[in-house]
Formats: C-alpha cells, sequence, structure tokens
C-alpha cells in the first residue's frame, strides 16, 4: 500500500526578478526618502512646540549653512579638522600596522608589549589631553598625538589578531614548499592580514573624528569641535547643528573614500571576492 | 601514537588507514616536518627529519590552505616564486601543471571562483609543481562529493604513473585506500595507535568496486577497522 507518493508535480518559485520593498519604491531611494521623512518631522516638531535657540528647525540650520559656507568659517574649521584627523589617523596606522605585524610575528615582543596594549585599552584618548596639553601644547602638537595614540590603538589591536588568526596551513604550505621565515611574512602573513588590518583602519577612522572634536572643544581656537562648543557659547544653536552635520557628512564621505579606496587597490586581499 | 614503524618504498602509492582520531595526521605531520615525535626516529632517504622541506610537499585536508588573494596559477607556481624563478618561466611551468590538473583555461581564476574539487586540483598542482619527490597527502577528497572524488582518485592515479612520485595518502575511506593504493597501512585507534597491519593491494589497474577481489579485500578491511572501532569504544 503506498503511504507516500508524489505525482506530477510541478513546483515555481514564488518570488521571480529582482525583489521590490512594498511600497513600490526603488531599493536606491529608500534612504534617501527616510532622510526627507525626518526632516519633514523634525521640522514639524521644531517649529511647534520648541523656541529656536532650543531646537532650531531644519530650514534655520539650512541658513546658517549657508551664511557659515559664504562666509568662509566652515569651510576653513573643516579643513583645519580634517588635517588633525589625517595627519594623526596616517601616523596612527603606520605606527599601529608596524607594531601589530611585529608583535603577531615575533614571540618575544609579543610578550614584551603586551603589558602596555592591556593597560592602554583601558585609557581613553582624551584622558590623556592634560599631558599632551603640558607636552605639545594648545596648538597643532597635542591634537596630532591623542589622534595618533587613538588610532595607533585599535589598528594595533586588529592587526595583532588578524596575524594571529592566519590559518596555520596557509603557513604550512609555504613552508614545505621552501619558504624562509622572511617569505613567510611577506607572501604569506601580511597579504592574509591585510583585511583584518584595513577594518582597523576604518574603525580608528571613526575614533579619530570623536577625538579631534573632543580635544577641539576643550583646547582650541579653530576646528569643528571650536565651531559647535563657540556657537553654544553664544546661543546660536542652528550653528551648533551646522557643525554636527557637516561632521557625520564628512565621517560619512571619508568611510566611503577610504572604502572604496581599499576596494580598488587591495579588493583581491578580502577573505572573499 | 606510541611505538608506531612504518616504512614507505619509493615509487609507491602508500594508504595510510584507521579509524577517526587514531593520529593518521600526526604521522603526516612528522614525515612533513611540522612536529618532531617525543621519541623515535623520522628519516627521509636516509636523513633525519627535522624542518618541512621542499622534497616532501603536502597537500592539506580542506581549502584553507589555499592563498584567496592569488588566482589559481598564481598559487600553483608559489613555489616557484619562493625559489627564485623568474615569472616567465613559472607561467609556462604552472600552465602546464594546471593542465595536468584538468585546469586548462581557469588559472585567471580566484580559489573563491572555484569548486571544492577544482581547488584540490590547485593544491595537488602546487605541491608538484617543485618536482619534489615525495607527495604528502591528508585526506584531500575527504570533503568532496561522491562523484567528484571518483574522479579525483582515477586523475590521481594516472598523475602518479605519469610523474612517478612517492605517495603517502591518508584517509578514513577503505573503498578510496583500495582504489589507489600499492599497500594500505592501517593503524589501530588511539591513544597509543600504532601500526595494526600493511595489506598489499595485489588487484589489477583499473580497480573496479564491482569485482569479486574489491569486495572481499574491502570485508576484511572493513572488519579489522569495526574491531578498531569497537575496541576504542570499550576503553571510553
Amino acid at each position: 500500500m503506498t503511504i507516500a507518493s508524489v505525482e506530477n508535480a510541478r513546483q515555481v518559485p514564488v518570488a521571480t526578478g529582482p525583489r521590490r520593498p512594498r511600497l513600490g519604491l526603488p531599493a536606491a531611494l529608500v534612504p534617501l526618502a527616510s532622510v526627507a521623512a525626518l526632516l519633514l518631522v523634525w521640522q514639524v516638531v521644531s517649529a511647534t512646540f520648541f523656541p529656536p535657540v532650543l531646537f532650531p528647525t531644519p530650514i534655520m540650520v539650512g541658513k546658517a549653512a549657508v551664511a557659515e559656507i559664504a562666509s568662509g568659517r566652515l569651510l576653513r574649521d573643516s579643513l583645519v579638522s580634517l588635517r588633525r584627523i589625517f595627519g594623526g589617523f596616517a601616523l596612527g596606522c603606520a605606527i599601529g600596522a608596524s607594531l601589530g605585524l611585529l608583535m603577531g610575528s615575533v614571540g618575544l615582543a609579543r610578550r614584551a608589549l603586551d603589558p602596555y596594549i592591556q593597560f592602554g585599552r583601558f585609557v581613553p584618548s582624551i584622558s590623556l589631553l592634560s599631558p599632551a596639553l603640558i607636552w605639545f601644547g594648545i596648538g597643532e602638537g597635542s591634537k596630532l598625538f591623542l589622534i595618533t595614540y587613538t588610532t595607533t590603538f585599535i589598528v594595533l589591536l586588529n592587526t595583532l589578531g588578524a596575524v594571529l588568526t592566519v590559518p596555520r596551513n596557509k603557513l604550512r604550505a609555504a613552508q614545505c614548499l621552501g619558504a624562509t621565515r622572511w617569505q613567510l611574512f611577506r607572501l604569506v602573513m601580511l597579504p592574509a592580514s591585510l583585511h583584518g588590518i584595513f577594518t582597523g583602519m576604518r574603525v580608528g577612522m571613526g575614533l579619530s573624528f570623536t577625538t579631534v572634536v573632543a580635544a577641539e572643544m576643550i583646547a582650541a581656537d579653530t576646528g569643528l569641535g571650536y565651531l559647535i562648543i563657540n556657537s553654544r557659547l553664544w546661543f546660536q544653536t542652528d550653528v551648533v547643528f551646522v557643525g554636527i552635520i557637516t561632521l557625520g557628512t564628512l565621517g560619512y564621505l571619508a568611510d566611503k573614500a577610504f572604502q572604496m579606496l581599499i576596494h580598488r587597490l587591495a579588493g583581491r586581499y578580502a577573505p572573499t571576492h | 601514537m606510541r611505538g608506531l614503524s612504518l616504512e614507505i618504498e619509493r615509487g609507491e602509492l602508500f594508504c595510510l588507514l584507521g579509524p577517526s582520531g587514531c593520529g593518521k595526521t600526526t604521522v603526516l605531520n612528522l614525515l612533513a616536518g611540522f612536529e618532531a615525535p617525543t621519541a623515535g626516529t623520522v628519516s627521509v632517504d636516509g636523513r633525519p627529519v627535522t624542518t618541512p622541506g621542499v622534497e616532501r610537499t603536502v597537500v592539506f585536508q580542506g581549502d584553507d590552505s589555499l592563498y584567496t588573494w592569488l588566482t589559481a596559477v598564481e598559487n600553483i607556481e608559489f613555489g616557484l616564486r619562493l625559489a627564485g624563478v623568474e615569472v616567465g618561466t613559472r607561467r609556462v611551468t604552472s600552465q602546464r601543471y594546471l593542465e595536468l590538473v584538468g585546469l586548462g583555461g581557469q588559472g585567471h581564476k580566484y580559489p573563491s571562483q572555484l569548486s571544492g574539487g577544482m581547488k584540490q586540483r590547485i593544491q595537488i598542482a602546487r605541491a608538484l609543481v617543485c618536482e619534489s619527490p615525495i607527495l604528502l597527502m591528508d585526506e584531500p577528497f575527504a570533503a568532496l562529493d561522491a562523484q567528484t572524488r571518483a574522479t579525483l582518485q582515477d586523475e590521481l592515479i594516472g598523475i602518479w604513473q605519469q610523474t612517478g612520485r612517492t605517495v603517502l595518502f591518508i584517509t578514513h575511506d577503505i573503498a578510496e585506500a583500495i582504489v589507489l593504493a600499492n599497500r594500505i597501512g592501517l593503524m589501530t585507534a588511539g591513544p597509543a595507535a600504532h601500526m595494526r597491519a600493511i595489506v598489499p593491494v595485489d588487484l589489477p589497474r583499473p580497480r573496479r568496486r564491482g569485482d569479486p577481489a574489491f569486495g572481499a579485500l574491502y570485508e576484511r578491511l572493513a572488519d579489522m577497522v569495526s574491531e578498531e572501532v569497537r575496541r576504542a569504544g570499550a576503553r571510553a
């Protein structure tokens, strides 16, 4: 007796072609629509419930942005902050990646430097502002120091992690094909770790933005952090928002640019490509 | 592993068979020079093995030993690159091995673009390219589907016959050992594993699984393996 049977069955996948969201919007427009909706809500809420000095409307912020751009102040402060970020970021990437590779491949270096890494992980860069100001002054030196410190740590930890997790068989394969120690490092360890190193750098860039603004708010007379804190003192809340939005936008663009750069120059080093 | 002794002849295809966890891979690691014995000696061609060397290349289990940032051809010629062979010469050689393992025309692809079977072929070509007289293979086909595995077994026999290398092939698959080997070394179950028996395989090639002699040998080996598995189970 038949207990189960399939006869002349036919099965057609339910959804065919690219998926579309329910509202019928193309996927690329969804983020734009979301931002537009937020601006609308912001406009209504701030215009209805708050005085402009507490919570300016997006239209007021837009007008303030135009004025700040026209006066040249926004561009000047942005460039000052970006220069600090990229200076410290580049330096921190170089130091962090070098130390991470050294610690990853030389056991003695790893054991000798480990206490500092474990200690430094819990010391946020901004807590070093006071000694930085004493050592390097209120100018560029102290900011460069703090951003370098921030970036170094995160890049170092990511690099070390990447080197230590290179699959053992990748190394053994090269060893049995006759690799010297230097070849093993240059042709296997380094390329196998690149993706992890770049990931650390991306995180480091984000932290650099945070660090520079904090430093500029406490001790500076230029930069986006200064623009924000100074405008607050004058109750120019709309300019405060201009500063915040500029920061977010610059960070977003910098990260996208960095990602594209990595993809262009080192796409083949991504684990799956 | 304790008191394990094993001799492999020049030019033979030797299969090391045993229940999982018995230390087959450890034997390979000792011969490859990846690990050192705590007692006893390991030697190849009369010389003690202390480090990995180009005369003993390894085909690993799984595909994480391939270099994902290099194309198939660049993976294959890696050993030549390490030896300082210039690009033009090594391209010609690697192309030849690419064709030997049946991947002609796929050389520009990255490992992520290749199937499991193709990746193992790249590994085999990479291990062959240095002309090493000894090939150590650690369950290279274990993760493949039955069809691909059978094809690669036939191809390995072809390559072995063409190139005359000595092959140590580790497997836990009895039929695979019978298809491939001149001799099968059967290990006891761990701990303290050693060789239980060396079984010569005199069947003519190509060997067919339907052949009664194949079946009889299979039964004999399967009995010994299940005995080992039972003994291991009784201890556990």
